[in-house]
């Protein structure tokens, strides 16, 4: 108890407090993740239980039109899912795809910037010219591309089963460049200081001192990165499923809800890709704002 | 000599490269350059004894303290450790060395890991070489240890931010001791403190080196400090050893003219009103040190040799080493004893 109430004491908690965007935020980002990892027991319908769909349910609007259902709050789409469960579905593998490139970037990234920043020399020169090279791409094609050569790999039957690792490695493979730069600039500051140099004066492994002195030290602005990072993540799930090289129609993400409701706006079904549309606005806005708060809270400079 | 010194250097020297970068270098025709931090510089400290080390920044003072634990590696020249070549040394071996080597930093504020605890600090010797494993055992020790330097045992649960830079050097101190170390290296542990803390920190050096036989190099601009803690007594200049020798004979009648510039320039009551010398002029670039003896565009003493002829240590009467050609020559009487000791400054 003492440590949270150590927490509630802290600098953090007070600017979280004091900023009332943040704490709207953090409300919607947190109302978005419980109801997407909840998606099975909060969502009226199982979207994905083919026996369950009704076609002549296709197309119902919104329950607050006139033929409107009630049972199917946000209407249904042409194949008689309701919307509002496919966004609780959709949310939570757009959020799973964000969050696991998110980590396999934050690995990647402050590993390779760790490695870069300590070691230095010929290494450090190999890692941080491909980062340049890579950086020089947008990140959506670099996704693309991985995309693409997954797709010739494997045969589009066995695709739709590891679609989601194909994005994952495509949007994480394309983030880490971010973190290897911030950890390589901290790690050159910290490994200079005397607690480091004390460290290899006791005989500590490199790999010890990397890990149990600098990076507990340089994981501050990483926090940081992947909030924001998460954000960006999201988006460019939603790029991907929109361009139709993302997540199947069979487990839709946010952005493959979007594209499939895309055919139908012009005629008049407006309400199939506004409403994931809203979803995944709220959803990365809120996580952006959180993001922007966090880097805002936890740069001294800014106190 | 019955017993091998514990610590030698031997002509020891290292460079940093200090170039600009390989293709501004090639794109401007410019030269690799290098800083020659440390040259020739040799020494052998007795078990038990303590070596000072002292000069002006950037003379190189700091360098051979970290050539002498292995933090950087010799360009030229050996140490040796109890008889060991460190260079020579296996990893194995090397491991062991480690354990019987321990150094003590500046800056307190840099030297322990802001993340973690105190007790993990202190234990990471004995975790690293496996001196003790048991939990309970390695508890008790760390208690042991952060007492001996006048810490309380249960300061252990703290992190480094809830003390100031007295007890933060007190915390390295501990460590340093954690592995039962021979040979203790100080760089400058004094400088960042207050002054009546750094009595404090001096008189536990002091104290703990006669309680465990430790022998230390220790490296200090202050003059004051070293004549207190030291037993033997270096002067650098621009990386060399200009004047090597017992501290009281050193401090009493310096030899060498840096030197005596150096003692001369020490304020104290007695000199109130009278003249002195100042140390005259400035640290030569050391990127284009002057040929010859390195003092010489400094020295009142210099002359046609000075400017071309490097001067070797050589003995004079009171056994001092002194690299001096107008001490060698006698154009230089030996120092008189300077009024007004270094000792009268003494903190206490």
């Amino acid at each position: 108890m003492t440590r949270l109430a150590a927490f509630l004491d802290s600098d953090l908690a007070w600017s979280f407090r004091h900023s009332p965007v943040t704490v709207v935020a953090a409300i919607v980002a947190v109302v978005s993740i419980v109801g997407a990892i909840g998606a099975p027991l909060f969502a009226p319908h199982d979207p994905f239980d083919l026996a369950k769909l009704d076609l002549l349910d296709a197309f119902a609007p919104p329950a607050w039109f006139d033929q409107g259902k009630a049972m199917f709050l946000l209407g249904t789409d042409d194949q008689g899912r309701d919307v509002f469960s496919t966004i609780l579905y959709g949310t939570r593998i757009s959020l799973a795809v964000g969050v696991a490139s998110v980590v396999l970037s934050m690995v990647l990234g402050t590993g390779l910037g760790l490695l870069a920043g300590y070691v230095g020399g010929v290494l450090d020169a190999i890692i941080m010219r491909v980062a340049d090279v890579q950086l020089s791409f947008p990140a959506i094609l670099i996704a693309l591309l991985i995309n693409g050569l997954a797709r010739i790999a494997w045969p589009d039957a066995a695709h739709a089963g590891i679609a989601f690792w194909v994005i994952v490695l495509s949007i994480g493979l394309s983030g880490w460049v971010q973190y290897a730069r911030t950890v390589r600039g901290s790690t050159l500051v910290e490994a200079r200081k005397e607690y480091v140099q004390a460290a290899r004066v006791i005989g500590r492994h490199p790999l010890a001192i990397m890990f149990r002195h600098v990076l507990p030290n340089v994981t501050g602005p990483v926090l940081v990165i992947a909030t924001i990072h998460l954000a960006t993540a999201i988006t460019t799930e939603a790029t991907l499923s929109f361009l139709g090289v993302g997540m199947p129609p069979t487990t839709p993400s946010l952005g493959t809800l979007i594209r499939i409701g895309n055919d139908f706006l012009f005629s008049g079904e407006w309400w199939i890709t506004v409403f994931p549309g809203v979803a995944l606005v709220t959803l990365v806005l809120s996580v952006n704002l959180l993001g922007d708060w966090l880097r805002d809270a936890l740069n001294p400079r800014l106190r | 000599m019955a017993e091998p010194a514990l610590v030698e250097a031997q002509e020891l020297g290292r460079d940093f490269e200090v170039s600009r970068p390989w293709l501004e270098r090639k794109l401007g025709r410019l030269p690799r350059q290098w800083l020659r931090a440390v040259d020739d510089v040799s020494f052998r400290i007795e078990r038990g004894r303590t070596l000072a080390l002292v000069g002006e920044s950037g003379c190189g003072k700091s360098t051979v303290a970290r050539l002498m634990v292995g933090l950087h590696e010799p360009t030229r020249g050996r140490v040796r450790f109890g008889g060991i070549d460190l260079s020579q040394a296996a990893p194995a071996e090397m491991l062991g060395i480690r354990r019987r080597m321990q150094m003590v930093f500046q800056d307190p504020y840099a030297s322990v890991n802001p993340r973690w605890r105190v007790r993990d600090i202190v234990a990471e010797p004995l975790r690293a070489h496996g001196l003790i494993n048991e939990r309970g055992a390695l508890r008790d020790r760390v208690a042991e240890l952060l007492t001996q330097v006048g810490l309380a045992s249960r300061d252990g649960d703290k992190f480094p931010h809830e003390f100031s830079g007295g007890q933060r050097q007190r915390i390295s101190i501990a460590r340093a001791l954690a592995s039962d170390p021979e040979f203790l290296v100080c760089d400058e542990p004094t400088s960042a403190l207050d002054v009546s803390v750094q009595a404090q920190v001096l008189n536990l050096l002091q104290d703990l080196q006669a309680q465990l036989g430790l022998t230390c190099l220790f490296i200090s601009h202050n003059l004051a400090v070293v004549e207190y803690v030291a037993s033997e007594v270096g002067v650098m200049y621009l990386g060399r050893l200009v004047e090597l020798g017992p501290v009281g004979a050193v401090l009493a009648r310096p030899a060498h003219p840096y030197a005596r510039m150096l003692l001369d320039a020490l304020p104290d009551l007695d000199m109130t009103g009278r003249p002195r010398t100042p140390v005259a002029g400035e640290v030569p670039n050391p990127l284009e040190p002057p040929a010859g003896c390195a003092f010489h565009p400094r020295c009142p003493q210099a002359d046609a040799r000075c400017r071309v002829e490097r001067p070797l240590l050589k003995a004079i009467d009171s056994g001092v080493l002194v690299a001096c050609h107008a001490m060698e020559e006698g154009r230089l009487a030996p120092g008189a004893a300077t009024p007004g000791r270094a000792t009268d400054r003494i903190p206490s």
